[in-house]
């Protein structure tokens, strides 16, 4: 099994990243997980790593093994994210806070850490996680919104400083899917956030994984620092 | 940053780096090449490096240490992107650079 093969998924203990973590070893990917707790899944091709993806020792750690396990990673999906709803006046420091150290360091750790160990195989696949709470700019989600704003441009100028070392950078940024990660938000204020939509749904697992399908992809070598929104936004 | 025990000298890290320089010769023209030597410059003006090829070589460095060595440094850390006499002028100040931190 090659490096190549090797996919580095945040945030797998549930939602969106668990899903992404059970199709893709369906698909043949070795994969290698993270989340604050453990996982509770089970597969000859998973290794889950406890860390917080906003704690520098702990992700240089985690890639420094794998590079010893596996020669290398391919592919990296940003997936682990944090959200909290609140009005501005409303919104504890802490909780910015926690936000950006997630969303944002987060990202930029991994980003870094396995575009080292990406660029000297000059190959590599990097998906960032936006959302479509930041072109639409939905009240209550300024802090949520603001932090994958700054994923979107980490995106932007990282397929530019990679791309002569053979990484593309790419964002997925899905609708609302019916995870955890929404569980609190009213049912109204969720209809009309869907009514914004072209298509007005709520997203699929399998909509965010056509997407990462299509970045992870050897021949979409030619495809980098785009960001795409599901549902038509 | 540094995680483990391994006690580093300075013949070995030059080893390590002159290992690093060899990696990335291979991706420069032959009139291009960077001289295995304490002395050449990796940094500013006198070196024959872009911006590009000075992070290939820490980056490389960084993950040599880390194979062989076992150790998980940051060598592009605040300090030292601070520093009036950046560690990266040379091949012996990065050599040093990399001692400091491996040994602290």
């Amino acid at each position: 099994m090659g490096a190549e093969q090797v996919l580095v998924i945040t945030g797998t203990r549930k939602g969106i990243g668990r899903y992404l973590s059970e199709y893709y070893l369906e698909q043949g990917w070795t994969v290698a997980g993270c989340s604050r707790e453990e996982s509770d899944l089970r597969h000859d091709r998973y290794v889950h790593y406890c860390l917080d993806v906003a704690d520098e020792a702990g992700v240089k750690q985690m890639m420094f093994d794998l590079q010893k396990r596996f020669g290398g990673v391919g592919g990296l999906l940003n997936n682990a994210g944090i959200a909290s709803m609140n009005h501005i006046l409303l919104t504890p420091l802490t909780t910015v806070q926690r936000i950006f150290n997630t969303n944002v360091i987060g990202t930029f750790l991994f980003c870094r850490e396995a575009a080292k160990l990406m660029q000297r195989a000059r190959y590599g696949r990097i998906v960032n996680f936006a959302t479509v709470a930041t072109p639409l700019n939905l009240e209550g989600e300024s802090i949520y919104a603001a932090s994958k704003a700054a994923v979107e441009s980490l995106t932007r100028v990282l397929a530019r400083e990679l791309a002569p070392l053979g990484i593309t950078v790419n964002a997925v940024g899905p609708t609302p899917v019916q995870t955890d990660l929404i569980r609190s938000v009213p049912q109204a204020k969720m209809q009309s956030l869907l009514a914004r939509q072209a298509i007005n749904r709520f997203g699929v697992m399998r909509d965010i994984s056509n997407v990462t399908d299509f970045f992870l992809r050897r021949e979409s070598d030619f495809v980098t620092g785009q960001v795409l929104y599901l549902g038509g936004v | 940053m540094r995680t483990g025990a391994a006690m580093l000298e300075k013949p070995s890290v030059l080893e390590l780096i002159y290992a690093t320089i060899d990696e990335v010769n291979q991706t420069r023209p032959p009139d291009r090449q960077v001289q295995k030597r304490p002395e050449t410059a990796l940094f500013g003006s006198a070196s024959i490096l872009d911006s590009l090829g000075l992070v290939n070589v820490i980056v490389g460095v960084e993950q040599r240490i880390a194979e062989q060595f076992g150790i998980a440094v940051t060598l592009a850390d605040e300090k030292a992107m601070s520093q009036r006499n950046s560690p990266f002028r040379t091949i012996d100040t990065l050599a040093d650079y990399v001692l400091s931190l491996a040994n602290a």
